[in-house]
């Protein structure tokens, strides 16, 4: 192939997408970050307990599962979980933190910051920072943390500082904001930042420790099927979880990229954090928010608005950068399911796989039903199962107890 | 020469400094900001920066974070600021016959995150801030690196692109910056978030020096800036001072002191014009 995937380019732009849009405060650092990653990309030790650490202590490769009864039920393609809830806490989220993580380490850095929203990347820093030896303070939502007490307990106990959040809406936006303000106060500290969003370079570096999820698919369906997937299918809050499933495969023209995005309960703005959909009743376009040009959920003012979804995972009014360049290219399709869909699809899988899926990965899940019926038995889809719903056990028996 | 370089080169004729104050417009409503524009102005100020509120300022610290969201719910947008400004602008020598942005009151800096521009787009911006007077625009989250096509869209419009540098900026990244930069020179005071500090960096001077290698505009210095000592401290070794959050507070205080009611204009006119005139070292 001569017409090779190359993106981002040196200064982080994803076509039109991406780039760096911080205080000038924030240069430095960032600048520093890009040249530590491009070090460590190239240096042989690095990697190498990198990749010891993923197979030692996160438990990698994570198993890919031929999902039966799913499979039986759709009476169509072959479909595959990737399971990433079988990760050290629950979660791909660890995968990225590792990567972070050793890199902090490398850097020389002592105390490490970072944001969460349901609290899976929170926990997956706190841990990483426990294993690491790095001081750990996790901005949360105060909304997030009384819906994700557990998650908050959790992080305490892995020996991190949690400081709840109280602007704005309480959630990971503002969470963001706050540790962004943490950073640009103490740039000595290093920002753990969870996803594919942001300045340059995290989502190229978010994107790359989370590939390892692509990587594995590609041998294990191989090792299974002969041959590689047809449809590759996650759910999108930020997007990490989705490139590290796609990037692999980019290349690949013949097989599809479905990212499915939180319809929440309702089309007007605010309901939902469907950034993509034009046909909802709108609000995401191209804007800039926290270091990055994307698609961003907002006012006709250019007022970031609120948004909402069942999971927390996907509350989010921006998307990863990356992900608005594919969604204009056409290679990437983006769709997206109700709150009460993947409520249903949470209830389901549980029952005909013995899997508890994350309310995130449930929209995925949910997906299926739109998605399989018009494939072939001959087809195959993966899908990326990103974590585990341990942690949506109670907000879900809550839901579902107000309807019934 | 722009608005803004005029007034610091009379300033440099007298050997004077700028007192720079700024608050948030629509902090709490946009009438009340036409009040306040009227009374820092008449307190003495050089230059006046109006903030552009929006929803999530990650630059900013407490006050100013409190004075977008009151802004923002009091229903502020950027184009009812444009308006606003143009009509302050309208009310300096009214008969004169003067394009707006030639008029004798305090240039106006607009203090903004890049979204909101963007989302009006850029040239529509730059043509309507012309229109109404303004004579520099300055982009928190706005690096040179991503900065070409704005800049040439208000190098055409003749709207003075102010930049930030911080103590952390390199040499590189300060040479960079002031080979764009036009107006003066935005230099924050130290690393962090808007807001008061009790003292002073002790490298301002040597951050200054830094900087003035590199570029014959004038120096303003922001960030932390809040009462007269820190003020005349500024002004031993830069152009400008910047006081913001000071005064948002002040202005946050006035509301507070009404018990949550909104003060009358004329009420906080007067708070803030005292406050702006208290801030002034005596001038030699």
């Amino acid at each position: 192939m001569n017409q090779r995937y190359n993106f981002p380019d040196s200064s982080g732009h994803f076509g039109k997408y991406g780039g760096s849009f911080v205080p000038e405060t924030l240069m430095a650092p960032l600048e520093a970050l890009q040249k530590a990653y491009a070090e460590a990309c190239s240096d042989a030790s690095f990697q190498g307990e990198l990749a010891r650490l993923l197979k030692t202590y996160v438990g990698r490769p994570t198993p890919l599962f031929f999902a039966e009864q799913v499979t039986h039920h759709f009476k169509g393609p072959r479909i595959y979980l990737k399971r990433e809830d079988l990760a050290h806490t629950g979660s791909h989220k660890i995968n990225n933190c590792l990567g972070q993580g050793l890199l902090a380490k490398r850097m020389g850095k002592t105390r490490v910051i970072a944001e969460t929203g349901a609290g899976q990347h929170g926990v997956a820093a706190a841990t990483v920072c426990a294993l690491l030896g790095l001081e750990c303070e996790i901005y949360m939502g105060t909304e997030d943390m009384r819906r994700q007490e557990l998650n908050v307990y959790r992080m305490q106990l892995l020996g991190a500082k949690v400081t709840g959040v109280d602007s704005g809406s309480r959630t990971l936006k503002d969470a963001i904001n706050e540790a962004l303000r943490d950073w640009v106060t103490n740039v000595d500290t290093y920002y753990l930042l969870g996803s594919v969003l942001g300045p340059h370079p995290y989502p190229v570096m978010v994107r790359d420790f989370q590939s390892v999820i692509g990587r594995e698919v590609r041998d294990q369906i191989l090792a299974a099927e002969h041959r590689l997937p047809d449809v590759l299918l996650a759910c999108i809050g930020g997007g990490s979880n989705s490139m590290g499933l796609f990037y692999e495969f980019i290349d690949e023209n013949k097989i599809r990229m479905v990212g499915v995005e939180a319809g929440g309960r309702g089309e007007k703005l605010g309901e939902h954090a469907v950034r993509f959909m034009d046909r909802v009743g709108g609000g995401g376009r191209p804007g800039i928010l926290q270091g990055t040009y994307s698609y961003v959920l907002q006012d006709d003012d250019g007022q970031v608005a609120l948004t909402h979804s069942v999971s927390a995972g996907l509350d989010y009014a921006a998307i990863g950068p990356e992900h608005a360049m594919l969604h204009d290219t056409g290679r990437a399709e983006y769709t997206a399911v109700s709150d009460q869909e993947a409520l249903e699809a949470f209830q389901w899988l549980s029952r005909s796989e013995g899997i508890i899926p994350a309310l995130e990965s449930a929209h995925a899940i949910a997906y299926l039903k739109y998605l399989a019926p018009k494939m072939g038995k001959d087809q195959i889809v993966v899908v990326n199962l990103s974590g585990r719903g341990d942690k949506d056990v109670a907000e879900a028996i809550r839901l579902t107890e107000k309807k019934e | 020469m722009s608005q803004i370089d005029a007034v610091f080169a009379t300033l440099r004729n007298s050997e004077r400094k700028a007192l720079i104050p700024y608050f948030t417009a629509g902090d709490p409503s946009l009438n009340h900001t036409y009040a306040i524009l009227e009374a820092i102005t008449a307190a003495g100020a050089d230059l006046i920066e109006v903030g552009v509120p929006f929803s999530d300022p990650l630059a900013d610290g407490p006050v100013i974070q409190r004075a977008s969201q009151r802004a923002l719910a009091s229903g502020t947008s950027l184009s009812k600021i444009l308006a606003l400004v143009g009509k302050y602008r309208r009310s300096s020598e009214p008969s004169s016959g003067q394009a707006l942005h030639q008029r004798n009151s305090p240039p106006i800096v607009l203090f903004s995150y890049l979204n909101p521009i963007w989302q009006l787009g850029i040239e529509k911006f730059a043509d309507q801030a012309r229109e109404s007077g303004v004579s520099g625009v300055l982009v928190t989250d706005l690096i040179p690196e991503e900065a070409e096509q704005i800049k040439k869209t208000f190098d055409r419009c003749d709207l003075d692109l102010i930049f930030l540098i911080a103590p952390t900026s390199t040499d590189e990244r300060i040479r960079k910056i002031c080979s764009l930069a036009r107006g003066f020179i935005y230099a924050v005071s130290r690393t962090g978030t808007t807001g008061t500090r009790d003292s002073l960096s002790g490298d301002l001077k040597n951050f200054i020096a830094r900087i003035r290698k590199h570029t014959p505009l004038p120096i303003a210095v922001g960030f932390g800036i809040s009462n007269r000592e820190q003020v005349a401290t500024v002004w031993e070794c830069a152009d400008g001072a910047v006081v913001g959050s000071a005064i948002v507070r002040e202005i946050e205080r006035s509301v507070e002191a009404h018990s949550g009611k909104i003060p009358t204009e004329v009420d906080l006119a007067k708070r803030i014009k005292g406050f702006v005139e208290s801030l002034i070292p005596p001038r030699l």
